[in-house]
């Protein structure tokens, strides 16, 4: 039961799980709430928890009022909770101060870019193990999901090497944009995910649109992908956030300014010299979170649902 | 018809080779062979400058990537860093996601907002989180001496102490990291099933004993995996160390990671850096295995 309970909530998900939301009861039942010293403990319990919520809620709050004020008051302990001075100006002058329109546009490059590859690659590669099915298909499947068993820090400088001379190819891809998209392609979680949703599509169908003379292309291109938009939508949105929050790997292989991400940018901005004043950069870290919380806002049912259905990741 | 048949099977695995081709040769181009040229390459000797000529073959020079790591005092200081980072990290960290999840899954109304909260920090990106928390960690002007002071403490030097810097790494990280871990406690939580509070309800057991023979031993099993995965995480710790103190002050807060970042990158030392990404894998690999032993023997027992 052990190895499991994490992953038994994944392939067959999609029937009858209950929803993270739905609320049948705790430890403490409906019943008993109504007791007074049980009531009590209940109230107090809530009461913690929201207190609790300051310690994640206000740095947030902190980072987008402090975007607001002037540098003298952001640095004044203890800090105003309402600015004093509000120059929404701040936040046009980071834009263009820090660069960003250069930095938004890259980390947008990379993420189109990782979302094409990661379906160029991981699609595909599901739609095979699961209904195609090539001879020694499973020796495939073993070896992907086997990279998922090596810590990726654990063969950083060969990988890094990989890029700085493609082997076989014999390219050198550092400082392009390749050097993320193809790296970051590969993903054994993905290919795993996407091959247990596939696999719960009835093979009747597509055995039916091949006696009717489609291609397996073609299966898999007006068959397949429009009954998985739902998985297929997870994953993309797994694969932008990871990208936007990417700074080790894009910080190795792109060295050039220009083509830095926002992450990266940020590091080396905040590591200058001569710095941009704190409410600036503060500002400035404000704009470059909005992006994912607003992507996780729009997108929550299924960041939520996708976290669960795969376990471990976030 | 057989021969069709013969012939449409054929076809089928033609194009299911073909839609495994984009990934089997990325995984080969950029996982199995440097996972493979890893283990190779611990063993020899790297320049960096000469790699991207075709034909450059680095030099063998059996255990002497291995033997220089070993003579090198800060592997010591690194090694001890990283599993104080990890032992605080679970000292500190491990319970409260469980903890959160039991709280907020009673919770009737407003879960969505509690769940939300907790979560937020893991929605910002890690770069953002460690800048903020840089100025949080400010001697003068951070709001953590503001937090302190207000339960009577005297104000700390934070990440410029070496005494107090890999603390304030394990809080930011611990911060970063609960809500993730605590949404899928919640998820195991759901998977409880409701009868088995109900009967142990009218059976009369307390909250308290259906807390500790219902709820913990139901999520044991995921609470035992989370264990082993956040061990493998901590050691692996990169990004929190090097933005926030570049491994100091005085190197208090240098893991593996960092110090392999540096032979890499800092020194050129290519080879040292392979060999010790190897000896991490290794460590892992031999946490992994005794953990698993002993768990085994652990339940062997317990039945």
């Amino acid at each position: 039961m052990s190895s499991s309970n994490v992953s038994s909530a994944q392939p067959a998900a999609p029937h009858g799980r209950r929803s993270l939301s739905s609320f049948d009861r705790g430890v403490i039942s409906n019943m008993e709430l109504r007791r007074p010293g049980i009531r009590a403990g209940y109230l107090l319990l809530v009461i913690v928890l929201a207190v609790l919520t300051i310690t994640t809620v206000y740095p947030l709050y902190w980072m987008y009022t402090g975007g607001l004020k002037d540098s003298r008051e952001l640095i004044q302990t203890p800090p105003t909770f309402v600015p004093r001075s509000v120059s929404v100006e701040n936040y046009p002058e980071a834009w263009s101060n820090l660069n960003y329109s250069r930095y938004f546009t890259n980390t947008l490059i990379l993420a189109a870019g990782a979302l094409v590859f990661q379906f160029l690659v991981s699609a595909t590669a599901a739609y095979s193990l699961s209904k195609l099915k090539p001879l020694g298909s499973s020796i495939f499947l073993f070896l992907f999901l086997s990279t998922l068993m090596v810590p990726p820090e654990a063969y950083l400088i060969p990988q890094y090497l990989a890029v700085v001379r493609v082997p076989i190819f014999g390219i050198r891809l550092i400082d392009t944009w390749w050097a993320v998209w193809l790296p970051r392609a590969i993903n054994a979680f993905h290919i795993f995910i996407l091959k247990s949703f596939f696999d719960e599509v009835p093979q009747d169908l597509m055995d039916a649109a091949q006696i009717d003379g489609a291609r397996p292309s073609q299966v898999f291109l007006r068959i397949l992908v429009p009954l998985s938009t739902a998985v297929l939508a997870v994953v993309a949105i797994f694969t932008v956030i990871a990208q936007w929050k990417d700074f080790f790997w894009p910080f190795l292989v792109l060295k050039s300014t220009h083509l830095q991400p926002i992450m990266v940018a940020l590091y080396r901005l905040t590591n200058q010299s001569n710095p941009e004043p704190m409410n600036i950069i503060v500002a400035g870290l404000a704009i470059a979170s909005t992006p994912m919380i607003v992507l996780f806002l729009i997108f929550q049912r299924q960041i939520l649902q996708g976290i669960t259905l795969t376990g471990l990741k976030g | 018809m057989n021969q069709n048949r013969t012939q449409a099977r054929l076809r089928r695995s033609v194009s299911g080779y073909v839609f495994l081709l984009p990934a089997v040769l990325l995984f080969g181009l950029f996982a199995w062979y440097p996972i493979v040229n890893g283990l190779l390459l611990s063993f020899r000797e790297i320049d960096l400058i000469r790699y991207t000529q075709p034909g450059y073959r680095p030099e063998w020079i059996g255990l002497d990537n291995f033997e220089r790591i070993f003579a090198d005092n800060l592997l010591r200081t690194a090694w001890v860093n990283t599993i104080r980072f990890a032992g605080l990290a679970l000292l500190f960290g491990y319970l409260v996601p469980v903890i959160l999840a039991i709280a907020v899954n009673e919770v009737r109304r407003g879960k969505s907002y509690f769940r939300l909260a907790f979560y937020l920090p893991v929605i910002l990106p890690p770069m953002i989180s460690i800048l903020l928390w840089k100025y949080f960690y400010d001697p003068g002007s951070g709001i953590m001496n503001v937090l302190i002071g207000f339960f009577g403490a005297e104000p700390l030097q934070w990440i410029y102490s070496a005494d107090t810097a890999m603390l304030s790494l394990v809080i930011l990280w611990t911060w970063t990291s609960a809500g993730s871990t605590m949404l899928l406690y919640l998820a195991a939580l759901q998977g409880i099933p409701v009868s088995l509070y109900e009967s142990a309800e009218i059976e009369g057991a307390s909250i308290r004993q259906r807390l500790f023979h219902i709820t913990l031993p139901e999520i044991r099993g995921v609470m035992l995996i989370l264990l082993v995965l956040q061990v493998i995480g901590t050691v692996q710790v990169f990004t929190e160390p090097f933005v926030m103190t570049d491994g100091g002050p005085v190197n208090s807060t240098l893991t593996v990671m960092v110090l392999l970042y540096r032979y890499a990158f800092e020194r050129g030392e290519i080879g040292w850096a392979t060999a010790l990404g190897l000896l991490i894998f290794v460590v892992l690999v031999a946490f992994s295995g005794v953990y698993l032993f002993l768990t085994r023997r652990f339940r062997g027992a317990v039945r």
